[in-house]
């Protein structure tokens, strides 16, 4: 597999008048092409905004960053403005929870999926809302040629969410981005949309980062899961890996809170506490303050993310 | 008197702490002509339940079923189209029986968004003593009863009583909404998708302080959730709600170890495995669930459903006791007319 995106040391400050945010702090990974890549983590664990700088979506009169992000070779962070709406639509694109907001309530979806044709491959319009239609065809909604004319509003979350797909498809991208896509939907769309979104990444041999909050659907989509506490990866390995012998305390922990089937009448393993505030960089382990296992060392230095064996790597000093 | 007591128990332990039977809530979309009403949304349609004292009822169902409209009716937050509701023997806002405000002191609600739920402008101490204020409270007890409603939810008086809701965190912030329902010492709690809205780890802290609470309350739940693994982990029944119909109802190991209703067998098996050697291949069904306005004749499942025949469409099934759970489904009926029924 060929390696097709490489994060290295990614740091990403959000600095207002009032208040500083470290929301990513030293995020290293890379992503070959046709590998989906799980990235679980609690609300404010920065996978969002890691996601985010993939395309640089932060704005930049307010955000700081620091590292490198390349894509096949192309550093992201240096591009131009120019380069940069070049990239996004076509080489990268990127669905969103809440297909709603995301379209233009306005335009039509078959209106929204032939501008990004037209925009990135300079096709005619026939021939852009032609494939539009196909698009539609491809995620797999009823009757394409008279949903191109719906609005959004006239769609169910799970259409609009199929819908937002193929706009993402549109343009043929190797590297498809994906933040909670299926949060919002009902369990019964929900796993529609992640076999389809299983089904596309395989067919188009799609590089694919997942955010979720949710195990069962890294479960479900990710070749291999990555952990975040805190603006920085703990543990990354490979999806069955993580599941049987998570490593790091707050990987074990997130596994263990999860309720699932079986678990009637058992006291639930909680982590206690909350997630740190990101105003400053701790100087230690972000995890030792919830930490069962804590030790003197945990504060005093980070710790370094350690190969425990091929592929898996863990953030802990007590990882062996 | 004081009026703050716990209640006492008055009908025993076989008679239904609530009894609510035939609710229906339709709620009327303004548009056409002149704004007319020309349609409804139809959220509650006939709905029959009763919560047994010290049970948790957990509701499922996915958006749009009427399982919130559910809840805002059981503790009057929105006023039945028809239906009765009796409260321990007592019935709720009729002549004989109980007012809705007598209602509320015994039924309390937790919702989903712990921000919106409490007044910005007001300590959390201050929000926990209003209602036990209101109902005659002197300050220095409701004082004390605010120290005691914060440690019961695993908070520091010292430390959280002067605090406003901006200042805490999602899961301390549910804390005190569960304290505040507590603060009248209810019998019946409704959690509206109380732990929706918190991360993992935070809401199996939740989550083992509303078991350890019932226990030392003695309190009964009603707990609504679209995640059904919560559901599993807390409830003794689980009722199943589908475009405003109950589907399925019955005990917790009956709905999830053999689900008679092919909705609930869906439901069930569109949770995303935990396991990457056993993934999902196909969905269990396809489409989404449909508008509530104009739902489908008879069963309103059949649209969705891999076993519609002619009969599904031309009546509705009605819920009927198959020995371990309820289930409104014709194939489970002898003699309706579906090919899978048993003959009569």
């Amino acid at each position: 597999m060929t390696n097709l995106l490489q994060v290295r040391d990614l740091h990403v400050t959000f600095v207002t008048p009032d208040r500083t945010v470290h929301a990513v702090n030293g995020v290293s990974f890379d992503l070959a092409r046709g590998e989906t890549l799980g990235i679980l983590g609690e609300s404010g664990s920065g996978k969002s905004v890691t996601l985010r700088s993939i395309l640089r979506l932060h704005p930049e009169h307010r955000t700081k960053w620091s590292g490198s992000i390349k894509l096949e070779g192309d550093e992201i962070l240096d591009m131009a403005p120019k380069a940069l709406s070049d990239l996004r639509g076509q080489r990268v694109s990127m669905i969103f929870q809440e297909p709603a907001t995301a379209f233009d309530p306005v335009f039509t979806i078959g209106q929204q999926i032939a501008e990004t044709v037209r925009r990135h491959t300079g096709k005619s319009e026939t021939e852009a809302m032609k494939r539009a239609k196909d698009l539609l065809e491809m995620v797999r909604i009823p009757s394409p040629a008279q949903r191109l004319k719906a609005y959004p509003h006239e769609m169910s979350g799970g259409m609009r969410q199929r819908a937002m797909i193929a706009l993402a498809l549109s343009c043929n991208p190797t590297l498809l981005l994906a933040d909670e896509p299926t949060t919002a939907l009902d369990a019964t769309v929900q796993i529609q949309v992640l076999l389809l979104i299983r089904e596309l990444q395989r067919e188009f041999n799609l590089g694919v980062i997942f955010v979720t909050h949710d195990i069962g659907v890294a479960v479900e989509v990710s070749d291999r899961i990555g952990v975040m506490y805190a603006g920085k990866l703990v543990e990354m390995a490979p999806v069955e890996r993580m599941v049987d012998a998570p490593q790091h305390p707050y990987s074990r922990g997130l596994l263990a809170s999860t309720v699932h089937d079986g678990m009637r009448g058992q006291r639930l393993e909680s982590i206690p506490g909350a997630p740190p505030d990101l105003a400053e960089v701790p100087a230690g382990c972000s995890f030792a303050p919830r930490c069962k296992f804590v030790r003197p060392d945990c504060t005093t230095a980070i710790p370094s993310l350690r190969d425990v064996e091929a592929a898996h790597a863990v953030r802990c000093v007590l990882a062996a | 008197m004081d009026t703050l007591l716990p209640i006492q128990d008055r009908g025993g332990p076989a008679q239904p702490l609530l009894l609510a039977t035939g609710l229906r809530k339709h709620f009327p979309v303004a548009g056409g002509l002149l704004g007319r009403t020309t349609k409804v949304v139809r959220a509650v349609d006939d709905l029959t339940l009763s919560v047994a004292k010290g049970e948790t009822l957990g509701v499922v169902g996915e958006s749009g079923c009427g399982k919130s409209t559910v809840a805002r009716l059981l503790i009057r937050l929105i006023k039945p189209d028809k239906g009765t509701m009796v409260l321990d023997g007592d019935p709720v806002d009729e002549p004989h029986g109980i007012t809705v405000n007598e209602l509320r002191r015994q039924v309390q609600m937790v919702f989903q968004d712990s921000y919106a739920s409490l007044n910005p402008r007001l300590t959390i101490a201050e929000t926990l003593a209003f209602a036990p204020r209101a109902h005659g409270l002197p300050a220095a007890e409701a004082r004390e009863r605010v120290r005691d409603l914060l440690s019961k939810v695993g908070l520091d008086p010292a430390n959280y009583a002067t605090r406003y809701p901006h200042e805490l965190s999602g899961g301390q912030r549910q804390r005190v909404n569960i304290a505040r329902a507590l603060a009248l010492r209810p019998r019946l709690i409704i959690l509206d998708e109380a732990v929706s809205a918190l991360d993992k780890s935070v809401e199996a802290q939740v989550l083992n302080m509303l078991v350890d609470l019932k226990t030392e309350l003695d309190l009964t739940y009603v707990f609504i959730s679209h995640d059904l693994n919560v559901v599993q982990y807390l409830s003794d029944r689980v009722l199943v709600m589908y475009l405003g119909k109950i589907v399925e109802l019955g005990p917790v190991e009956a709905i999830y170890g053999n689900p008679q209703h092919p909705y609930t067998r869906a439901l069930l098996s569109a949770r995303p495995s935990m396991d990457p050697r056993k993934r999902t291949h196909e969905a269990p069904i396809q489409g989404d669930p449909p508008n509530p306005i104009d739902p489908p004749s008879g069963c309103r499942f059949r649209t969705r459903c891999p076993f519609a025949e002619d009969v599904c469409a031309r009546t509705e099934p009605l819920l009927a006791d198959t020995g371990h759970q309820a289930v409104a489904c014709h194939m489970r009926v002898a003699g309706s007319g579906h090919s899978k029924a048993r003959a009569a």
